[in-house]
């Protein structure tokens, strides 16, 4: 029996490839989306964890040299006779890789005691890395692959990073959790050095949390928006099955039996879809990556694999997420067989027909929803509230739309009786269809929100680097005495020198970089404040203000002439509160003299320069001061490489944009598809009335024109609120800055005309069906009357 | 007596409240007797049909079939009942869409498990549906799926045989063709036929006929 019930079930997929078709895709898209997001996070978490675990940075306090990046051997060996328990640590770039020389005996990483491929540090001179930085370094080095070691990164005993490199220095010393009570103070031992404590350091899983966060709000939409067509589905393979599940019920198949194989079947085909999905997720985080890579290491210094590994947090996730959203379609179902009087009509119930008493109830729910929005809006705090408002203000739009475009079919224009009859007929197939404008109008209203917010950031973001990029150029030097001739060198020319001087400490109990600044042209004219004393630069100069970022200001919830702690027992008020989207640490900026006041080990090693003729400067400083060329920058290359950086973050934004579109298209088409193959009961007295299937088909189309057209101008508002809490509420929440909101009509149009082409091509496919349909499909209708 | 009905009661909810449809029906079926309940529309024709067969529940009164009290048996066991020993014959046919004719003929023996290949081919050749097993119900016109709907309903070898309107699609030389077929495939499965009609012609045909109004024998 269960054979033949089985036979029976599946057989209507086979006679319905379509259906299959649209079911599978639309679990597959649903879940592909989803996994690839996952896929990405769980890379960049994995090589985040390793880099952590590996090299120990933000677990362990450091000492770094004051001035330039190398410490010399012998201070290491005073200290270790001094008592001070430290691990040397030397780094060096090469090839883009960063090679790590550890001392396996001291340091209180994972490497001391052995690598993941089973070799120990301690007895050979092995280098190890993983497959990318083997390859890359084919032909320099042997490296010995091995999967543990971070992304980017070649570990080896110190003393074969320094053979390797002819270097006799150090780069850094890990300072030991453990140390004896009494050792001597490091001002006396060591005074070049100074203490980095671990909790200064960035920790980087926590830097990146809410660029992934944002990741994974898009996967879910693009699940949500995909779940509409597998919800979809599900209802019309059920309602099209009514008939089929009354037959073998009466011809005495039980009710107990039907619904566990309907459950097998689903089973089945929520599995095969999934699996598609998971396919589709790991080939769309194998294109993202890259990107992705490129954006972690741009804006927060973190490594990522550019490899993808098939791991089961993120297809396991995909999986069962594609079986939760199934089974919530189909427990809905279920239910209604169970219900189901064994005797109720043979003919399909019109499904799509649901009552507009039932549209009127859900859309009450989705204002209900708009109402949580609207109040979270208001006094919502933290993150996670962020995305609920955004959640919110999302679904309960999507409730409301089915019942807000009936409402506006009431303005239709035209008075004749085909017109009327054409308004009539699209406001009863508002239920049918309602689940596929839905995904428009959420693909459309995302793709606006997250436009406009990408080109408000880019449009702030360039203003930002005009700013703080005044500077035509930016020297770097290795050492103090160098930096002081440059700067002797440079006014002697009678140009304006602005040294970059910076010292990292806690203010307001949070690690921060405090900046002192000469106080000159260039700051007074080129710096813009959201908040400032009328006479801000004055009082900085002076030493009697601080100027702090906006991410410090947020964060503590301070604002202009609050105070600040800037060094032990001094607070000065802030002058201005100055936006700052390039890192996402506080920072405090103070004038020069109170900055060498108060931090007098302080050296500056970078500068930046006014001059009308950079390559003439640049020549001299070289043949002059033998800087090397990579000390030198350009104002502009550093302005592209900016630009280029915050390219490359949103171009997986703006990829998963267009997928979402295309989802959204996709069960546009699905839905139309499916209602077309019902409504041949409802055309054909039309039909027969006197109206070719020519017009008939070209109204189809007409209808879906409208419906798109209905749907984009809800979507503008929906999108430019969406933008607003991006901007206004996820960003302070994320990364600690708001951001002023501008309107690019002319993308909003772009993207309107994108979303009524692909409903009109969505829309195209039905209508053609419908003109090449044979009359005596349509008669049959009549003979099938009883 | 293969089937009984005694005093059985049966009312609907309405719009202006509960309907009564039977209102104490008694009436027996021995095993090969051929039966008519012909009445007007409404009388309650079809509900007699549907509690005979174990697809409604009475309100009242008591339904033995081959001795067996079917009121007393819970959803699964009336379920077996009726896959094995029930046939029936829908006044819509309910053909399942997406099996070809042949799988449809085949289905219920199938779920009974006792699928007879030689037997199906005799009320294929007999109902006249030799060209048609490869195709789907879809294809088909009302007669030709009347007949499926018949062939379907004897290849299980049932005890009892419910029909309803079962030659209403037909024209009138079809529907004497494919009665007398029927009849001759009753005759020899030694079933019991209860045929709801409006037919006085097919009434005719019966064994015994009873006519039903307002819920009551006459």
């Amino acid at each position: 029996m269960t054979n033949t019930i089985l036979r029976a079930l599946l057989s209507y997929w086979w006679r319905s490839p379509l259906q299959l078709f649209t079911f599978l895709m639309g679990l597959a898209l649903a879940t592909g989306l989803w996994s690839g997001v996952q896929a990405i996070n769980s890379e960049a978490r994995a090589s985040y964890d390793a880099a952590a675990a590996t090299l120990g940075e933000g677990q362990f306090d450091q000492l770094v040299p004051r001035v330039g990046d190398r410490i010399p051997q012998s201070v290491y060996v005073d200290l270790r006779r001094a008592g001070w328990l430290a691990s040397p640590i030397l780094d060096v770039t090469f090839k883009g890789v960063r090679f790590v020389g550890i001392d396996p005996l001291t340091t209180p990483t994972q490497m001391s005691f052995s690598s993941g491929s089973g070799f120990s540090l301690e007895d050979t001179d092995l280098i190890f890395g993983n497959a990318e930085v083997a390859s890359v370094l084919e032909g320099f080095v042997e490296v010995t692959k091995d999967k543990s070691i971070p992304p980017g990164i070649a570990i080896a005993d110190i003393g074969v990073v320094q053979r390797l490199f002819k270097r006799n220095d150090l780069s850094r010393l890990m300072v030991l959790p453990e140390q004896p009570i009494r050792r001597p103070d490091l001002v006396k031992i060591a005074p070049e050095l100074v203490v980095q404590p671990s909790q200064q350091i960035a920790d980087v899983a926590a830097l990146t949390d809410s660029f992934h966060l944002n990741l994974t709000a898009f996967g879910f939409l693009s699940f949500a928006v995909g779940l509409f067509i597998v919800h979809s589905t599900i209802g019309l393979a059920f309602e099209q099955r009514r008939g089929m599940i009354r037959t073998l019920r009466s011809l005495g198949v039980p009710l107990s039996n039907l619904l566990s194989l309907i459950i097998v079947e689903m089973g089945l085909l929520v599995f095969v879809g999934a699996v598609l999905g998971i396919l589709m997720g790991y080939t769309i985080a194998a294109m993202l990556l890259p990107d992705v890579a490129a954006t972690v290491e741009g804006l927060y210094g973190a490594r990522v694999s550019g490899t993808l590994s098939l791991r089961p947090e993120w297809w396991l996730s995909g999986i069962g997420l594609a079986f939760l959203g199934a089974g919530m379609a189909l427990a809905v179902r279920i239910w209604q067989i169970m219900q189901m009087p064994l005797l109720s009509a043979v003919q399909p119930r019109a499904w799509a027909i649901a009552s507009a008493k039932r549209i009127r109830g859900i859309a009450i729910l989705g204002m209900i929803l708009l109402g949580f929005s609207g109040l979270l809006a208001l006094i919502g705090t933290g993150l996670g509230q962020a995305f609920a408002l955004i959640g919110f203000l999302l679904i309960g739009s999507a409730l409301v739309l089915p019942w807000l475009t009936i409402k506006l079919l009431d303005f239709a224009p035209g008075k004749g009786v085909i017109t009327s009859w054409f308004w009539a007929d699209t406001r009863q197939q508002m239920p049918g269809l309602s689940l596929a404008l839905i995904a428009l109008l959420l693909a459309v209203s995302a793709n606006i929100g997250v436009s406009t917010m990408v080109s408000s950031f880019r449009v702030t973001f360039v203003s930002f680097l005009d700013q703080r990029l005044a500077p035509e150029l930016f020297v770097r030097v290795e050492e103090e005495k160098t930096a002081s001739a440059l700067e002797k060198y440079l006014l002697e020319r009678e140009l304006e020198v602005l040294p970059l001087l910076t010292v990292e400490r806690p203010v307001v109990g949070q690690p921060a970089k405090l900046y002192g600044v000469r106080v000159g042209r260039t700051y007074r004219e080129s710096w813009q404040f959201l908040g400032a004393d009328p006479d801000v630069w004055d009082q900085v100069s002076k030493g009697e203000a601080v100027i702090v970022n906006e991410q410090l200001a947020r964060r503590n919830n301070l604002w202009v002439s609050d105070e600040v702690d800037i060094a032990p027992g001094l607070n000065l008020p802030i002058a201005a509160v100055v936006g700052d989207y390039g890192n996402p640490q506080g920072q405090v900026v103070m004038g020069e003299l109170l900055f060498r006041k108060l931090y007098p080990n302080a050296v500056a090693t970078s500068f930046g320069i006014r001059t009308t003729d950079t390559a003439d400067l640049r020549k001299a400083i070289q043949s002059d001061l033998e800087v090397p060329d990579s000390g030198i920058i350009n104002q502009a290359s550093i302005k592209s490489m900016s630009l280029e950086v915050f390219e490359r973050t949103f171009a997986v934004t703006a990829a998963l944009n267009i997928l979402t579109l295309g989802v959204a298209g996709f069960a546009m088409l699905m839905s139309l598809l499916t209602l077309a193959g019902m409504r041949t009961p409802q055309l054909a007295p039309v039909w027969a009335l006197g109206l070719t299937r020519t017009r008939l088909g070209v109204l189809e189309l007409a209808r879906a024109l409208g419906l798109s057209l209905i749907v984009f101008i809800c979507a503008v508002p929906l999108g430019l609120a969406l933008a607003w809490a991006l901007l206004n509420v996820v960003n302070v929440e994320a990364f600690g800055w708001q951001l002023p909101m501008f309107f690019f009509p002319a993308d909003y149009a772009f993207l309107g005309g994108l979303a009524i082409l692909a409903t009109l091509i969505a829309a195209a496919w039905p209508a053609i069906q419908m003109v090449r349909k044979p009359p005596a499909t349509l008669l049959k209708v009549f003979s099938n009357e009883r | 007596m293969l089937l009984e009905l005694k005093d059985i009661t049966k009312s609907f909810s309405g719009v202006d409240g509960d309907v009564e449809v039977l209102r104490g029906v008694s009436l027996g079926l021995d095993a090969g007797e051929t039966l008519a309940l012909t009445g007007e529309s409404g009388s309650g024709k079809s509900t007699i049909l549907h509690i005979s067969a174990g697809l409604e529940v009475p309100d009242g009164g008591s339904l033995h079939l081959e001795g067996v009290e079917i009121n007393g048996l819970g959803e699964a066991e009336r379920a077996n009942l009726r896959r094995s020993e029930v046939g029936i014959v829908f006044q819509q046919f309910n053909l399942i869409p997406s099996l070809t004719v042949e799988a449809n003929i085949g289905f219920q023996a199938a779920l009974a498990g006792r699928r007879d290949k030689l037997f199906e081919s005799e009320l294929v050749e007999a109902l006249g549906l030799s060209d048609q097993l490869k195709q789907y119900p879809e294809s088909l016109s009302g007669g030709q799926q009347q007949r499926v709907a018949i062939a379907r309903a004897l290849a299980v070898r049932p005890k009892l045989l419910l029909a309803d309107e079962p030659t209403g699609n037909l024209d009138e030389s079809t529907a004497s063709a494919v009665l007398t077929a029927m009849l001759d495939l009753v005759g020899r499965t030694g079933a019991a036929l209860m045929v709801v009609t409006h037919s006085a012609a097919l009434a005719e045909k019966m064994d015994r006929r009873v006519r039903l109004k307002g819920g009551v024998l006459l």
